[in-house]
Order: structure tokens, then C-alpha cells, then sequence
């Protein structure tokens, strides 16, 4: 029995954005967390760490998402991890955003004049409170332009999550499609919704890079 | 626990994983191609006298940038038969990515015409180029040499997301990895292998784009 495309099915596809949502979300903040880090360690006077870091980011930024994804998602329970859908996409798309989010703070940190924390270190601050209280809050205005941009990049990749069976909204999208055979209806709502979500998030980050050009 | 490590299983199916890349270039170097061309003129066409250019101009990159790759290649593998119009899934598989690489290049030359100064325009029609002659040397070229660096990003991109379109089954590395996987039951180590392949292409691609901006970029300026 074929199902009619109307509202009952339109809703269904929608209710998948609560997942999209709720794992993007997850990813920045997991991403953000790791990806201080490696901002720091990319910007550290160490060169071990610094090496440590680069490699990290070049290795998710050349390689696909999906290649990241599935090596998570089979590789955990080769590992001995029994994980649930959940825990495997979350600590994929956590350790992409991380690597990417690394790399935009680490050109915010290296965009901040040396003056200033070589300023801070002649006060006798400590590196800690010369990144906390000196460097990093400078860099945080340079940055929130490109991370609101990646911010869209990671909800339009949170897609691939259904290519491993994770329901979100494209993963609804597909079920309905092949449910009501109308697939330019089904992929054609889940389009609305992305776009709803993410074209207000493109304009602001094009309005704060705008505003943050005026300044310097 | 234990887990053996066993790559040697998928040593028969080399020459799957060797025509697996080279799918993957073929399909990459093609949309990059043709998403460049798209990219040129819809830049154009964003600054075109006639507002309906603008707007289906700026539409389309919108709507492009702002939707998941995996749902525009749904949209046109299974959505648009329904009007009638059906593909192959690798003829699919190029439209998508070159419409994508279109879309993504249009923004960044766009940037790059953008800075070419308005005196430069003028020189080059009171030196008698015609309006064609004036956009291919002065402001075509050093406009992609301004944001070739930006655009091979953007280029490089497009060979990772190349990957997706395994899920219109469509014949390219990720999707004869899959078919291996189904054959070995060697998930990891297929994906390890796959993934260090991607790897090397990308790094390859950045390589030959380095060397085309050395090659064909680095003419004095001033």
C-alpha cells in the first residue's frame, strides 16, 4: 500500500530536524572544547605540539567526512567499544568539527598583533592567564564570523549521519520518499528545512565579516 | 579484547581499489572543470545590468550553499524523474558535484572580480580591447590569480565530497569500498585503506594546483 504525500508525512519528515539539530549541536560543542585545544597546541611554542596538531588537522581536512564517519562507526567496536548510533556519530562529527574549528581559532590566535602577548609576558602574566585574559579575547571577535560559517557546514554534514542509518532529517526525508513514492516532494521539504536553518546563519556570518572588515 | 588486524584479505581486490580512484579523479577533474565554468558566469551573471540574472543568479548559489550535498543528489537522482527527467547515477553524480563546485566557485570569484579596481576596466577599453578582450586578460585572469589559493580549497572540496554520491551508487572509490566491505567483511581495514587513498589524492590535487599557480600565476606584477 503506497501512502499519500500530505501533511501527516510533510510533519514526519520534520520531526527529523530535532536530530539534526540536537547533533550539530553536540558537534560544536564537542568540537569546540577539543578544537581550543588544538588551536592551542597548532599555536604553542612547542614543536612537537605544533607538528602534533598540524597533522591532526590536515588529516580531517583531507579526508571525507564520510571516510571519518564510517571509520568511527566500524571502527569502535573493532576496538572493543560497543557503542550505540548515537555515541558513534556524536564522536565523529565532534573530532571533524574539532579539526576544523582548530585550524579557524588557531589564524583568530595568530591574528591577534604579537605586541599584545609579548605585552602580557613582559607584565609577567602567565602563558594561562596571557591566552585567557589577553589573546583569546581578541581572537574571539576575529573568529565568530567563519565559526557561525562552519556552524552551516556542520548541519549540512550532519547529513551523512543517515548514509549509517542515524534518523535525522534527511534520513526521514528517505524513509517517506520510498514510503509515498514521491521522492522530489520528500528530498524537496528536507531541502526547506535546511535552508530555513542555515540561511539565517549564512547572512549573519556574512553581516559580522562585513562589520568586522569596517573595524580593521 | 583482541582484534587482528588483516589487510592482506584485501590485497586481491587492488586493482578494484586502483579504478576505484581513478573514478574518483575522473569525476572530480570533470566537475571541477565544468563547476568553474559555471562558477565564471554565474559570477557574471551576478553582476549582470538585467535584475532577472541577479536574482536566479544569487537563487541558485543560495539554495546551493545553504542545502546538504546528500539531499541535492537525492533531489536530482530521485526526485527529478518525476518531471521526467532521469539519470544515470554517475551522469547524476557529475551534474550534482558540478552544480555544487559551481556554486561554491561563483562566491569566490566573485570576491576576486571584485577587486579588480574600476581604472582597470577603463584602461583597457581607451587601449581599444574589445569588452570580451577586456574580461579575459584584465579582469579574468588576475582575478583567479588573486583567489586561486581560495579556490583550490574549494576545488579540493569537491574531490572529498565526491565520496558522497556513493549513495546514489554511483562508481567511484567509497562505493567499490563498500562493495569490498560486503565481499570481506573487513570494515575497518577497508575503510583505513580508503580513507589513506583519499588522503593521498588530496594531497595530490593541492600539489598539481600549487604547480599551476606557479606555472601559470606567477607573472611579475608590477
Amino acid at each position: 500500500m503506497i501512502r499519500q504525500f500530505g501533511l501527516p508525512e510533510a510533519l514526519a519528515i520534520l520531526s527529523g530536524v530535532q536530530a539534526t539539530i540536537l547533533l550539530s549541536l553536540i558537534a560544536f560543542a564537542g568540537g569546540g572544547i577539543v578544537g581550543l585545544a588544538v588551536a592551542l597546541m597548532r599555536t604553542s611554542e612547542k614543536t612537537w605540539l605544533q607538528r602534533c596538531a598540524a597533522f591532526y588537522i590536515d588529516f580531517f581536512q583531507g579526508t571525507p567526512l564520510l571516510m571519518q564517519l564510517f571509520l568511527v562507526f566500524y571502527g569502535l567496536p573493532v576496538l572493543g567499544y560497543k557503542v550505540n548510533p548515537w555515541v558513534a556519530v556524536a564522536i565523529g562529527f565532534t573530532l571533524h568539527a574539532s579539526a576544523f574549528l582548530g585550524e579557524i581559532w588557531r589564524g583568530s590566535i595568530q591574528a591577534v598583533p604579537r605586541g599584545q602577548s609579548e605585552a602580557a609576558y613582559a607584565l609577567g602574566l602567565s602563558y594561562a592567564s596571557r591566552m585567557r585574559n589577553v589573546v583569546l579575547p581578541q581572537a574571539m571577535r576575529i573568529s565568530v564570523a567563519p565559526t557561525v560559517g562552519f556552524m552551516v557546514q556542520l548541519i549540512k554534514g550532519t547529513s551523512l549521519a543517515a548514509i549509517i542509518g542515524f534518523v535525522e532529517l534527511s534520513r526521514s526525508a528517505q524513509i517517506i520518499a520510498s514510503a509515498t513514492y514521491k521522492p522530489l516532494l520528500a528530498y524537496g521539504c528536507a531541502g526547506i528545512v535546511y535552508f530555513v536553518l542555515c540561511f539565517p546563519l549564512s547572512r549573519l556570518s556574512m553581516r559580522l565579516e562585513k562589520r568586522f572588515a569596517v573595524k580593521t | 579484547m583482541t582484534y587482528h588486524f588483516d589487510f592482506s584479505v584485501l590485497l586481491p581486490y587492488w586493482e578494484q581499489l586502483l579504478r576505484g580512484c581513478w573514478l574518483t579523479i575522473l569525476l572530480s577533474a570533470i566537475s571541477i572543470a565544468a563547476g568553474l565554468v559555471i562558477g565564471i558566469l554565474t559570477a557574471l551573471a551576478k553582476q549582470s545590468r538585467f535584475a532577472a540574472a541577479r536574482v536566479a543568479a544569487g537563487t541558485y548559489v543560495e539554495i546551493i550553499r545553504n542545502t546538504p550535498f546528500l539531499v541535492q543528489v537525492f533531489f536530482i537522482f530521485f526526485g527529478l524523474p518525476a518531471l521526467g527527467v532521469s539519470f544515470q547515477p554517475w551522469s547524476a553524480a557529475v551534474l550534482a558535484l558540478s552544480l555544487n563546485c559551481g556554486a561554491f566557485s561563483a562566491e569566490v570569484i566573485r570576491g576576486g572580480i571584485d577587486a579588480i579596481a574600476r581604472g582597470q576596466y577603463e584602461a583597457g577599453t581607451a587601449l581599444g580591447l574589445k569588452p570580451l578582450q577586456v574580461f579575459r586578460y584584465i579582469v579574468l585572469k588576475p582575478a583567479l590569480r588573486i583567489i586561486f589559493p581560495a579556490l583550490s580549497g574549494q576545488f579540493v572540496l569537491t574531490l572529498l565530497t565526491t565520496s558522497i554520491v556513493s549513495s546514489i551508487s554511483a562508481e567511484e572509490l567509497t562505493s567499490i569500498a563498500q562493495s569490498i566491505d560486503t565481499l570481506t567483511f573487513r570494515s575497518f581495514e577497508i575503510y583505513i585503506v580508503a580513507t589513506i587513498l583519499y588522503l593521498t589524492m588530496s594531497f595530490g590535487f593541492a600539489t598539481v594546483f600549487k604547480l599551476v599557480d606557479r606555472l601559470y600565476f606567477s607573472y611579475p606584477v608590477k
